[in-house]
């Protein structure tokens, strides 16, 4: 070990090491900064497809093919209390993630079983673009459910209510039970569900065992077994989301035309 | 000088090995190991940290002031663990958001900060670069036994591609739910430390 040294000496000593520590830091954060946002960017993509079922649930696209597909894609942004889309506000601007940390950009959520706490301002829908007109909604959807967070899509038909497909991204449930939101075999049951009543009130609901074809259970999906908390969960967010404090107002709106 | 180089390298792999005998590093053996392929990456980024921490802080290990020593070593290692988060996010983005805050969490694992005080400080620098080397072998060697057991058992799959046949899926396969939850890391961890001091006594403590 070195021997004793000045208060001057270790003050520069310090100076310098955090100097030389923060270059390098430096540097790898800016070299690959660019490779980083496409990775993320990348990421999103592939799950609104995965959700829209252009992409299928276990297929690893490279980025041309991504790009490829996603050219279909549309996003806007939506004012959440109003559900006006805002033209000229740019897509690429609004990450609703990092928004809700911003007191400046979110807003509280009024109390709910979803347990989200603070909403974006505004939001991102992504519309799948068939023949100029609109053919899917895309909605980023969220909510607490046993453990953690759930993150996903959800696509709906231009009815607004007819589920085309879910997918959930980001979880921390119970894998084998919880975890099971992401089998592609329990989404599929999603399809053709709808997730309102015929007054458009949310009525989606996770139930206990089966549930029957679509004709019988409208807006039932069969139980996860060992997950009924996680099931509450993604009802709760489900109906949450397409409700009035979530993405109802532009459903509404979309549904009388004109966006 | 290059037998006592493979000695450096080779003890913590089983001798002195930093899980087993050490007991240290346990928290994010027990929290990526779900997964083969999050092990390993854990296990590289571990043993590259541990390698160039060593090595730096032993070129720079005679003009470190004594009383600041512990938080340069931190600076040092804290540096290189935000380079190589970067250098993941960058490169296999899927896997860094599966090992999300454990890659952060190398700073404070005790691994690299013991190999720092504890040999850095005191060798020349190709030697501490190989014992934290050694040390990541030692570490990523356990953490890829747990992850194989914990992938096999829990969800039936290695690296993702289903080995057994789940019931679920029209297999016989049911998987046990207890090893992707961190107690059946505890269980891997254990058996195998029991099964290491039984190959090797002297690793016992007095009693």
């Amino acid at each position: 070990m070195s021997a004793k040294h000045g208060t001057g000496y270790t003050m520069g000593f310090a100076a310098a090491v955090c100097l030389v520590c923060s270059v390098f830091v430096c540097l790898s954060a800016v070299a690959l900064k660019d490779r980083q946002e496409k990775n993320k960017k990348l990421d999103e993509q592939k799950n609104v497809l995965k959700a829209a079922g252009l992409l299928a649930p276990n297929e690893d696209a490279d980025a041309a093919k991504v790009a490829e597909l996603y050219e279909s894609v549309q996003p806007k942004v939506v004012d959440l209390k109003t559900g006006n889309v805002l033209d000229d506000v740019d897509a690429a601007t609004v990450n609703m993630r990092a928004a809700i940390s911003d007191n400046s950009k979110s807003f509280e959520a009024p109390a709910n079983d979803a347990k989200v706490l603070r909403l974006p301002n505004q939001a991102l829908v992504y519309e799948v673009m068939q023949d100029g007109k609109p053919s899917l909604l895309i909605l980023p959807v969220s909510g607490k459910g046993l453990w953690s967070t759930l993150y996903g899509f959800l696509a709906l038909d231009v009815d607004t209510t007819t589920v085309k497909g879910v997918s959930f991204y980001e979880h921390g449930e119970t894998p084998g039970l919880g975890g099971e939101i992401e089998n592609p075999k329990w989404t599929a049951l999603w399809k053709n569900r709808t997730v309102y009543d015929e007054n458009f009130a949310p009525a989606f609901k996770v139930v206990k065992g089966q549930a029957g074809s679509p004709e019988d259970a409208p807006h039932q999906v069969d139980g996860l077994s060992g997950a009924t908390l996680t099931g509450k969960g993604v009802t709760a967010l489900v109906n949450f989301w397409v409700g009035e404090n979530g993405f109802g107002p532009f459903l509404a709106k979309f549904r009388e035309g004109g966006i | 000088m290059a037998a006592k180089t493979k000695e450096i390298l080779l003890d913590p792999l089983f001798d002195n090995n930093p899980i087993a005998a050490q007991v240290l590093g346990i928290c994010s053996a027990l929290a990526v190991t779900t997964q083969m392929s999050a092990s390993i990456v854990m296990a590289i980024a571990l043993t590259v940290v541990t390698g160039f921490s060593g090595l730096s802080v032993s070129l720079i290990r005679n003009y470190i002031p004594a009383n600041i020593r512990i938080i340069v070593q931190l600076t040092i290692i804290a540096s290189l663990v935000i380079v190589t988060d970067q250098v993941l996010k960058a490169f296999v983005f899927d896997i860094s958001k599966q090992l999300s805050v454990f890659v952060g969490l190398i700073i404070t694992n005790c691994i690299v900060m013991g190999r720092a005080e504890a040999f850095a400080m005191q060798r020349k620098p190709i030697e501490s670069f190989v014992d934290g080397i050694g040390n990541g072998f030692g570490y990523s060697f356990f953490l890829l036994l747990t992850g194989f057991f914990r992938e096999l058992i829990g969800s039936g799959r290695l690296f993702g591609a289903q080995i057994l046949p789940l019931a679920t899926e029209g297999g016989w396969y049911t998987p046990n739910g207890l090893m992707v939850l961190a107690p059946g890391a505890f269980f891997v961890i254990g058996l195998a430390i029991w099964a290491l001091r039984t190959w090797k006594p002297m690793l016992k403590e007095e009693e």
